[in-house]
């Protein structure tokens, strides 16, 4: 049945010659696999120069050879005829390699930062943004017509201020400085009404971002800066902190206080302990890793947290092959059972439904007040209020959309299961139980084994799961930060980009864990059904 | 031997047919309420013309299409709605190719690197890939900058996102597949003079349609589903997948939009049930016998 190689030519209608020794490498005599060669490195090269143009233009010297070695090693790779699994790999790699394993190792450098809100830049930017945000109007201030604007979205795109100065020119600033504004259309009152490159944020939406942009601020030189008053003006005043080089601290002129720069922790500091809001990153080592191991509120969280994850892990593994395997032992038998493909697509319909949707949905359905299930049951339960309720209902949802795929897995185990084995213990005399138990399920679990451990390892960082149903919550009213029904990975990216400023360095370290937690069950298990033994034939 | 006994009475044929088949589908009938009532729900909820939560019941009321005109004239889902069929169909069939001839290596080469290769695919995985998403948002203001056509809110720069996935668990998948593909098919095939590539596309391919079904099918469905980097990518309201356009409907708890947020789900099922439909005579097959060799 299998499909001979129908090449023009093919050598197999050619028996007077020989087959060729290294049959995989000889020529076809086919010119479809040459020309798709030369397209495709064509396509690479086309790539390869539309890429390197703007990193030349910009001087991104370090980028012109990634992108250079890359190219080459393409080249390389398909016109030798030596490697093969590698013309295989490549693509697939390249793309690995650019989009998870760089972001990866970029994580893990990440954690071993103080990287956060206040400590993003270099310590350039930090005295940049100190000077500029202290600034004070004096007398002969210039005033500027202000637009707030945005890269990207208005509602959380990063903030411009577009500034017409009094003789008309416009420019742009941001955290970096300000630049001449190219192409802005500018109204009859000054202000500018859109420009290239940024998006205009209308007075509504301004308003919710309003204590962002009061405390936004453009450095234009030492000692000096830009900062708004009110939407639509903004003045250039003097700044009350000033930093100075020789003593590598900043003084503010108006207290007389001075704030050494401590380049342990990427801030300025004060005699007494008090510090500058705007920092710099610097390495802080192992600080993250230590700092939820010895701080006893997050560590007692953190343990907390973990048990719960473990909890939810294997309780909704178990949960869904459970109903899986029953469904599909249901409606496994020889004998032809009435509606059976009908029962088989209904069952599987919560699997097509969207679960992001689903989530949502049973979200709703909790919902106190106007839930349906409080209405259907006639209780009055706070479903999401009291942590046992919301974990119960967190772990039905998670088994509601995760049971089908069990059962389609389950049901295919089963028919590869000889019948004749089951019939044959039945003839010895065993009950149904009896042969289930016996022979049905350790040859049910040869194949399930390797699907248990990935759903286990899938369920162990359900972000979904939790964040669109509970997100995390019911919180205990000490800790706003680690919620009754939180995973390790909610609780993470709350810390990560969370209400009480970002912290990504400590959230990138409680990654790192995460990935070592997952990783030590998952080998250990897989280890243990043998699933890799298939590698090392 | 049925010949050979009398009738049994009409109560005793009803125990047997109880024994024998009358408590599956007591339990199936148990099982469905289970499974479908929430879909019941949605259903219901879309056809109902107030469209808030606390007016929707699990069998409708009152049925009108309101909430589907609303959702089609009042939002740019139909916008969203192509977004995410484009992004999950590219993504399906790149992440196929690219998964397969990976898995072809894997099962048909011995070269150095294979094993390292196959448990670090595994490792990688492990790692949450949206705990770095603040590193993948960092690369894209770089890449947005030099490269404005795959940066943020192209759906091209998500889709990059989305591949460096593609060789995944799935790729262990289509491996275990491969596998149980005789060898002596595509070595007989390249005694006849085929070339690696002749044999992956023409010998080998064709054999193992079920498992490229289900990994199709598979990250079709996830790639609907993916919520947290679409939302850090696509901003613009045109921009948006589905799942983010929906998600910001009912985002607030006060859930005013319920009716149109219910439609949307519907719609959005239609085309994974058809995909499902389509490829359910190779479902069960393809994700068993790659399951069975690991």
């Amino acid at each position: 049945m299998v499909q001979a190689p129908s090449g023009a030519g093919g050598p197999s209608r050619a028996p007077a010659r020989p087959p060729l020794p290294g049959g995989a490498l000889a020529p076809s005599g086919s010119m479809a696999g040459p020309a798709a060669k030369i397209g495709l490195l064509g396509l690479a090269a086309a790539l390869a120069l539309w890429a390197v143009f703007p990193l030349y233009a910009a001087g991104q010297w370090l980028g012109v050879g990634v992108v250079a070695a890359a190219t080459a090693l393409i080249f390389y790779v398909y016109l030798s005829r030596r490697t093969v699994p590698a013309k295989y790999l490549l693509p697939g790699t390249l793309l690995l390699i650019a989009f998870q394993i760089v972001p990866v190792v970029y994580t893990l450098s990440t954690s071993v930062t103080n990287y956060s809100d206040g400590h993003r830049g270099t310590k350039e930017q930090a005295i940049d943004q100190i000077e500029a945000s202290s600034v004070v109007r004096t007398e002969d201030a210039e005033e500027y017509t202000l637009t707030v604007a945005a890269r990207g979205s208005a509602a959380t795109g990063e903030l411009v201020f577009l500034l017409t100065a009094p003789d008309g020119t416009a420019y742009a600033g941001d955290a970096e400085g300000l630049t001449p504004l190219e192409g802005a259309e500018v109204g009859p009152t000054g202000r500018v009404t859109a420009a290239p490159g940024y998006t205009v944020i209308p007075a509504g939406e301004a308003n919710a971002r309003s204590a962002e942009i009061t405390e936004f601020a453009v450095p234009t030189g030492a000692g000096t800066g830009i900062r708004s008053s009110g939407f639509t003006s903004a003045y250039e005043g003097r700044s009350t902190r000033v930093y100075d080089s020789g003593c590598d601290c900043v003084t503010d002129t108006e207290t007389g206080r001075v704030y050494a720069a401590d380049d342990e922790r990427g801030a300025f500091v004060a005699g007494n302990g008090d510090r500058l809001a705007q920092g710099w990153q610097v390495n802080v080592g192992a600080a993250n890793f230590a700092r939820f191991l010895t701080d006893p509120v997050t560590g007692a969280s953190f343990f907390g947290i973990l048990a719960w994850n473990i909890a939810f892990a294997a309780v909704s593994t178990a949960g869904v092959f459970a109903v899986g395997l029953g469904v599909a032992l249901t409606l496994h038998t020889p004998r032809r059972l009435a509606g059976r493909t009908a029962y088989r697509l209904l069952v599987v319909l919560p699997y097509a439904m969207p679960a992001f949707a689903m989530f949502l949905l049973w979200r709703s359905m909790f919902n106190t007040d106007f839930g349906l299930v409080n209405r259907l049951l006639g209780t009055d339960v706070d479903w999401f209020g009291e942590p046992w309720a919301a974990r119960a209902a967190v772990l039905l949802i998670n088994v509601w959309i995760g049971f089908p795929y069990m059962f389609l897995v389950a049901t295919g185990a089963l028919q590869s299961i000889p019948r004749e084995l089951v019939q044959a213990a039945r003839i010895d005399g065993a009950g149904a139980w009896q042969a289930f138990r016996a022979i049905t399920l350790p040859l049910l679990m040869v194949a399930m084994a390797p699907i248990l451990v990935a759903t286990f390892a899938y369920n162990f960082n359900n972000f979904n799961a939790v964040w669109l149903t509970t997100a995390g919550g019911p919180f205990p009213p000490d800790n706003p930060m680690a919620g009754a029904t939180d995973l390790l990975i909610t609780y993470t990216y709350r810390l990560a980009f969370g209400v009480g400023g970002a912290q990504y360095g400590y959230a990138a370290a409680l990654s790192v864990f995460i990935f070592l937690i997952v990783t030590l069950i998952s080998l250990v298990s897989l280890r243990r059904s043998a699933a890799l033994e298939e590698v090392h034939r | 031997m049925a010949r050979t006994t009398p009738r049994p009475s009409p109560a005793r044929r009803a125990a047997a047919w109880v024994g024998r088949d009358g408590w599956r589908h007591l339990v199936m009938a148990v099982v469905l309420v289970f499974a479908l009532f929430p879909i019941l729900f949605v259903v219901s909820a879309a056809l109902n013309p107030l469209g808030t939560l606390s007016s929707s019941h699990l069998v409708p009321r009152s049925v009108s299409a309101d909430n589907l005109v609303e959702l089609l004239t009042q939002t740019r889902f139909g916008a969203w709605y192509a977004n995410s069929l484009l992004i999950a169909l590219a993504n399906a069939a790149a992440t196929v190719l690219l998964s397969a001839m990976a898995a072809y290596v894997f099962s048909r080469f011995r070269f150095a690197g294979r094993r390292p290769g196959l448990y670090g695919l595994l490792l990688v995985q492990m790692f949450p890939q949206f705990l770095a998403i603040v590193a993948i948002y960092l690369m894209f203001s770089f890449v947005g900058d030099h490269w404005p056509q795959v940066g943020f809110n192209t759906r091209t720069g998500l889709l990059l996102v989305y591949l460096g996935g593609a060789l995944s668990v799935n790729t262990w998948l289509m491996k275990g597949f491969f596998d149980t593909v005789p060898r002596e098919l595509d070595e007989s095939a390249q005694v006849d003079g085929a070339s690696h590539a002749q044999t992956f596309f023409r010998v080998l391919l064709p054999l193992v349609t079920p498992v490229l079904a289900v990994v199709g099918l598979l990250v079709f469905i996830s790639t609907v589903n993916e919520f947290l980097i679409a939302s850090v990518f696509l901003r613009d309201p045109g921009a948006k997948t589905v799942a983010v356009g929906l998600y910001g409907m009912v985002a607030d708890q006060r859930d005013a939009n319920f009716g149109m947020f219910s439609a949307g789900t519907l719609l959005l099922a239609v085309p994974v049930l058809a995909v499902f439909w389509y490829l359910q005579r190779y479902i069960v097959s393809g994700l068993t016998t790659g399951a069975v060799k690991g």
